[in-house]
């Protein structure tokens, strides 16, 4: 991973739910003044930011930690990078428990576990990297102002 | 950043408008408003989101306790929403088929 000349931009915001909002509003202003994304794919990041800082400062919260939650941008050629990396325990998304299907009434009995597959929908790549020592999401959007990758569906 | 939350009263129904960014911040003071509507006896519930800018899975959150918890009072709690971009939301995670959704709140109390 020799990332040394790629520029990089960081924020580290306190683990606190009210910073969440500000790490949406940064990392949207930037791909909007980098213009790397349609208007309707910016909202798609920044919901995915949003979801990956949040499950970050859950995870500060859970284990007490005062660590900040660190926020880093960069773009490569037709892409760009948001990794959102914690001090938590360390989340395998391969451990969430599975949701019944939406027509099961049980299915009001789970109000968390949304935030992973809307991260997996919206982005066009996201890699999970947990260990001992925190968890690192990488959320990748491929640029141009399309946004129509390969299969996906737009017809609404 | 602001939470609006209004409440009015439509016949037998109780309208909650809400207005701004509903995310881990806000979302708890969304689940206690609605917490404390169901305690007061309001049990026909309209969720208007044609004002808010923003909605992640924490507010999807609460707007399923919400209705988990009308349903059990044989009550309801439907939406009004008409932005692609929150509508959007509803449609990746299956909560299309969960929630009545309507074009206005006109439409949501008339049912």
């Amino acid at each position: 991973m020799d990332d040394a000349a790629e520029p990089v931009i960081e924020l580290e915001i306190p683990a606190r739910a009210e910073y969440v909002g500000l790490a949406r509003l940064v990392v949207s202003s930037l791909a909007s003044a980098r213009r790397a994304l349609a208007d309707d794919r910016l909202d798609d990041l920044k919901l995915a930011v949003s979801e990956a800082c949040t499950n970050a400062i859950e995870a500060h919260v859970d284990r007490a930690v005062d660590d900040r939650v660190m926020v880093r941008w960069s773009e490569r050629g037709d892409r760009l990078e948001v990794r959102i990396e914690d001090r938590g325990a360390g989340f395998d998304p391969s451990q969430l428990p599975e949701h019944p299907p939406v027509t099961d009434p049980e299915r009001l009995n789970f109000e968390r576990g949304l935030g992973i597959p809307l991260i997996r929908t919206l982005v066009d790549d996201v890699a999970f990297d947990p260990s001992e020592s925190g968890t690192s999401v990488r959320i990748t959007m491929f640029c141009g102002p399309a946004g129509d990758v390969d299969g996906d569906s737009s017809d609404d | 950043m602001d939470l609006g939350l209004d409440v009015t009263e439509h016949g037998a129904t109780t309208v909650l408008a809400v207005r701004g960014e509903v995310d881990v911040y806000t979302a708890p003071r969304l689940r206690e408003k609605l917490v404390e509507l169901v305690s007061q006896g309001k049990h026909n519930i309209v969720v208007d989101l044609e004002a808010v800018d923003f909605l992640d899975s924490t507010g999807l959150g609460v707007l399923v306790g919400g209705l988990k918890r009308l349903r059990s009072h044989d009550g309801d709690l439907s939406l009004v929403c008409t932005q692609h971009r929150i509508l959007k939301v509803f449609e990746i995670t299956g909560l299309t088929k969960v929630f009545a959704i309507h074009d206005s709140v006109d439409a949501a109390v008339a049912g």
